[in-house]
């Protein structure tokens, strides 16, 4: 944000808005402080709006997040040697969930690459969206180019069940999970793909930030007799933990490595050298020594972020990331432990409150919502 | 009666003879969020004011709950257990909490309305 030499703005917050925050603030949104950014924790109830996504669909305002645009003759090769998983696996018009590691193996970020038709665009989080910039400027080779398309770009995510049948839009409900297409939203280009946070079926729109007032409000028109919300980060927060997505800062950060996230999957050790690589086949050969795992508590036994874990009285770890489901009726938990200390089925005590609280070790993710698996068989 | 007083802590209470119906105040549930549980006394358990006897716990934070007055707990809200969200949509309503049997006299530090208005701007 601009700061003028006159008298000092007391009021004005140091936090960046996105080209919807007028629109946030009419819709009721309680307004907080996120990675640097002012976005909706919620508009009228988090009850409300994660029922709303889980049952329907909720629009989310996801322009905080960093995205830039990676072109060049040697961008292909370049984002392979610093990326965790293979992009030779995709092609252009598909995007793929990456990590972005250290020397010594640790999660730097958890970030989407898109292969679109001029290049590739490479969505961060916002709270690291400076760090991961310089680092990739960094490790840019000649013939790389690396823009910080991030404020002139909007994006946002309509997530749920009825996401496809009430876009406003034709030419997408065949767009397959994780690919990418440009085309009309509202009758604005826009460019379209099929992803998201919320383990539910849905679009992520990105589009200019002049043109982004226009198309949410559309949405929100077009959907509302179908109950169609705009949902916050609360609702955001509940549902991406749900379907147990990481979220960087909680879940992960530098000091973890991705088979410790329960990553492994998006570590390709055979596509060729990354950075990273030598440390990642090392824990890979010997086996990660912390593990994720999912918690299940009663009700008003919320676990939150640094709750220590125990086993039969002894430490195995740590709560990592914790909240109330609205939508399964209790609190959920994802903590990071010993590797084999706690099995599914099995029960640990979390500290909540200052006291013990028993909580059940269960399966990953808490619950499969309508998103398209990439192993899904195509609709007939 | 006087109508509804109000709490520094953000409770709110009615008195219709000897009993005091108790709450927490629009206020107070905007500013913890959706209310996902509460800890309460059992009917027959004695208060007295300023004592803690329970906890409101949202998606945000846990809170503790307040008496505002001396009492005997009479009534428990039982619909809170399966719908704790009556204490947003309505607080002053179907969100009541407490109903006490009130022991010794009203505290002489409670709000009217216009107070508590005020008290509320003052902390925001």
């Amino acid at each position: 944000m601009k700061r003028t030499t006159s008298a000092p703005n007391l009021t004005a917050s140091a936090a960046r808005r996105t080209p919807l925050f007028e629109r946030h603030v009419a819709l009721g949104g309680r307004m907080v402080d996120f990675g640097g950014w002012e976005l909706p924790q919620q508009y009228t109830s988090i009850r409300a709006e994660h029922l709303a996504v889980r049952k329907v669909a909720g629009l989310f305002d996801i322009s905080h997040m960093g995205r830039f645009r990676v072109t060049g003759e040697a961008a292909f090769n370049f984002l392979q040697s610093l990326l965790t998983n293979d992009l030779s696996r995709i092609s252009r018009g598909r995007a793929q969930y990456n990590l972005m590691c250290n020397e010594q193996g640790g999660i730097l970020d958890d970030l989407v690459v898109y292969w679109g038709d001029e290049g590739f665009f490479v969505v961060v989080n916002a709270a690291n969206r400076e760090h991961d910039l310089a680092w990739m400027r960094d490790h840019a080779p000649d013939g790389v180019e690396i823009e910080d398309r991030t404020f002139e770009l909007a994006l946002i995510a309509l997530q749920g069940p009825r996401a496809e049948e009430l876009l406003p839009a034709t030419g997408f409900a065949d767009l397959p999970y994780f690919g990418l297409r440009a085309g009309q939203v509202a009758g604005l280009s826009a460019l379209v793909s099929r992803t998201g946070y919320t383990g539910e079926d849905g679009f992520e729109i990105f589009i200019a930030a002049e043109k982004v007032v226009s198309v949410w409000d559309a949405i929100l028109e077009n959907g509302a007799t179908a109950g169609i919300l705009p949902a916050g980060l609360g609702a955001r927060d509940a549902t991406r933990l749900e379907a147990a997505l990481r979220l960087y800062g909680n879940d992960m950060d530098a000091t973890v490595n991705p088979y410790e996230a329960g990553l492994g999957w998006t570590v390709r050790l055979d596509k060729g050298d990354f950075i990273g690589r030598d440390a990642l086949a090392q824990v890979k050969r010997e086996g990660p020594s912390r593990t994720l795992v999912g918690l299940k508590t009663a009700p008003g036994d919320i676990a939150r972020h640094g709750s220590v874990v125990r086993r039969q009285d002894r430490v195995v770890g740590g709560v990592t990331s914790g909240t109330h489901s609205f939508f399964l009726g209790h609190p959920i938990a994802l903590a990071m432990v010993e590797v084999a200390s706690l099995r599914v089925g099995e029960t640990a005590e979390v500290d909540v409150r200052g006291r013990e609280a028993p909580a059940e070790v269960v399966q990953l993710p808490f619950y499969r919502g309508s998103a398209r698996s990439a192993a899904a068989p195509a609709k007939s | 009666m006087a109508g509804r007083q109000y709490t520094k802590s953000h409770e709110w209470l009615t008195v219709e003879g000897k009993t005091v119906t108790v709450g927490i105040t629009e206020f107070a549930q905007s500013q913890l969020g959706d209310v996902v549980f509460l800890e309460l006394p059992n009917p027959g358990r004695k208060l007295e004011a300023e004592e803690s006897f329970g906890v409101v716990e949202s998606v945000k934070a846990a809170s503790d709950l307040y008496a505002p007055v001396s009492g005997r707990v009479a009534e428990v809200n039982d619909k809170l257990a399966a719908k704790p969200e009556l204490i947003n949509s309505d607080p002053y309503g179907d969100g009541w909490i407490l109903k006490l049997d009130l022991t010794g006299e009203l505290p002489q530090d409670l709000m009217d309305e216009a107070a508590y208005k005020k008290f509320t701007e003052s902390q925001t």
